[in-house]
């Protein structure tokens, strides 16, 4: 009879379960539950779902960074990015003529979220959005993001990503004015004959 | 105006019965009657679901169900709805007509045993001479129905939990009625109305309840032991137990047969809850005189929702047994310790009154439990298993 008496360890639970019972009625902080439409917790610098394509300027359909390289195509593991590339160049928002996706869309009842379409990307053009509330009463058009869709301005990547765009937006800075210097020296070689060349104003992302 | 509120269904029925021509009396009372009892009852098992969702949140530091309506008071229509709307899917190789009619043979006994429970003064729609066996009788027949479902479902896990469920069903029917046999010896009599007012009156201001003498208490404990373990609740949700049977008996089952089985299980709650009033707790008699002027079937549901919540706050608390230590329980600890209750509600009804009567049958109940207890929980120590031709 060295063990304590049966029931001695149902009357210590009860009182347990008593305490939380009182206890979530009288402090709010025992309730851990986020009530979820009308409260939601901040999101994590971390945080990453479906892909998106980042565009600069204003207007998506010139500031695509996306030149259809069909990189991203080639490496997705599911296979759920479909890119037909448009066979003329077009002026960028800058003026530039680059190759632009005629088509790009996303499966994402495909998409396993792998982030691999973002680490291959050489033109930084696809991103992982966050936006998670993606719920539709079509399985098959609804979960497939068109071009326009996807397009979402650099603001907004800034917005959900601050760090990793200033990352970006840096690389960017600093390819620019490796780029101008260069711009300048080779200016600077040629002899005055001609002169006053344009001291190229296109050269590539402002940001 | 006491006697009025007291009184105000039995005066109601007798006038609408009244209105009747005579040969349709006895019929029209009678339906009346069902219907209070089904209607009041579905009632308190669609507020009992929400209670039960409420009060686990809680204990678990949850909110609960609180989407449908202001703090979710509608949540059980909503789940009605739902079992209502479902698809009724019966297995190809089941049994179609014992699968169609296990819930009802669930539903029905436990209607039955619910009318002979006085529920208030002159309030027990059935007052037969033998109540309390009566109930026993019925409420033994939802065994069959439980047996019924999970043969008839094909369905190994439903033939397992069944088989569980009979199992835990048939040992635990023994302590429940030798529990009740006490109070039975104390009273003289089987009728239910019987019991409850040989309760009736009080000691000083401590009511003559059965459950305020030593053996009252004891079986009164026993009781509820068992009659947790009668109506498949935590911690004796065994033949349910979805970690290894999916849902025992119920695999197989969907839309409102389920809803039917999940009402048949809280409606018979609601009745051995009863009767555990019915006997114990003096039924619909106020626990102090001067209480009295509340309706006395007031009385009886505010101990009904006592016990239910108790039942809820066991099932947030103890997690489930295991099988053998469900029967050796029942067996090892409960039916022992029945048997030595009744022979002290037997030194209790032939010693003098006073404190030696009172120490006299707590010692006969407190020693037995000790010795019980102590022999259950003192098993041979846990050693290092030797596997002799493993190796």
């Amino acid at each position: 009879m060295s063990a304590p008496l049966l029931g001695g360890g149902i009357i210590k639970g009860l009182a347990e379960t008593a305490r939380n019972f009182v206890g979530s009625y009288v402090k709010k902080d025992r309730l851990v539950t986020v009530q979820y439409p009308e409260e939601r917790l901040p999101q994590k610098e971390a945080a990453r779902n479906f892909p998106f394509l980042v565009y600069d300027g204003e207007d998506w359909q010139k500031g695509l960074r996306c030149v259809a390289c069909q990189i991203c195509e080639k490496e997705c593991p599911p296979q759920c990015i479909y890119i037909v590339k448009d066979t003329v160049r077009k002026p960028d928002y800058v003026g530039k003529l680059q190759f632009q996706p005629k088509v790009f869309d996303i499966d994402t009842s495909v998409c396993m979220s792998c982030q691999i379409c973002v680490e291959v990307c050489p033109f930084d053009a696809i991103k992982m959005d966050v936006q998670y509330e993606l719920s539709t009463s079509d399985r098959f058009d609804g979960l497939l993001l068109r071009k326009g869709q996807l397009a979402k301005s650099n603001d907004y990547y800034r917005k959900i990503h601050p760090v990793e765009a200033a990352e970006v937006d840096g690389r960017f800075s600093a390819e620019k004015a490796k780029a101008a210097a260069k711009a300048k020296a080779t200016a600077a070689a040629k002899p005055a004959s001609m002169p006053a060349a344009a001291p190229a104003p296109a050269l590539a992302h402002s940001g | 105006m006491v006697e009025t509120m007291d009184q105000i269904f039995v005066t109601s029925k007798h006038w609408l019965v009244g209105l009747l021509p005579t040969q349709c009396q006895p019929v029209f009372s009678v339906i009346l009657s069902v219907a209070a009892i089904v209607i009041t009852f579905a009632t308190l098992f669609a507020i009992t679901t929400l209670l039960e969702r409420k009060g686990l949140g809680r204990i678990q530091n949850r909110y609960g169900p609180n989407r449908v309506g202001p703090y979710g008071i509608f949540q059980p229509i909503a789940d009605g709805l739902k079992a209502l709307t479902k698809e009724d899917v019966v297995p190809r190789t089941a049994d179609k007509v014992v699968h169609y009619l296990a819930p009802l043979a669930l539903v029905v006994p436990v209607f039955l045993a619910l009318a002979v429970v006085p529920v208030g003064r002159n309030m027990a729609a059935l007052d037969v001479d033998a109540g309390v066996l009566f109930f026993f009788a019925v409420g033994a027949a939802t065994e069959l129905s439980v047996f019924m479902a999970g043969w008839s479902s094909r369905n190994k896990y439903s033939l397992l939990g069944a088989m569980r469920a009979i199992a835990q069903m048939i040992s635990y029917e023994v302590p429940l009625i030798l529990s009740a046999v006490t109070v039975i010896m104390a009273a003289g009599s089987l009728s239910a109305v019987k019991i409850v007012e040989a309760q009736a009156g009080y000691w000083g201001i401590i009511p003559r309840w059965y459950v305020l003498t030593p053996w009252g208490m004891a079986g009164f404990i026993l009781f509820m032991i068992a009659a947790t373990a009668e109506s498949n609740r935590s911690p004796f949700d065994l033949p349910e137990g979805e970690s290894e049977l999916i849902a025992g008996y119920y695999t197989e089952y969907s839309g409102f047969k389920f809803a039917l089985f999940f009402l048949g299980e809280y409606l018979g709650l609601f009745a051995v809850s009863g009767l555990g009033i019915t006997l114990f707790l003096g039924g619909w008699h106020a626990p102090l005189a001067s209480l009295g002027w509340i309706p006395s079937w007031m009385w009886f549901f505010a101990k009904l929702l006592v016990f239910i919540a108790a039942f809820i706050w066991v099932r947030g608390t103890l997690p489930r047994l295991r099988l053998d230590q469900l029967m050796s329980f029942a067996w090892r600890l409960m039916l022992p310790m029945a048997l030595t209750n009744i022979l002290a509600a037997g030194a209790w009804r032939f010693m003098p009154a006073g404190i030696t009567r009172w120490i006299g049958c707590s010692l006969l109940v407190a020693v037995p439990y000790v010795l019980f207890a102590g022999a259950l929980a003192g098993r041979k120590p846990l050693v290092k298993r030797e596997y002799k031709y493993a190796d």
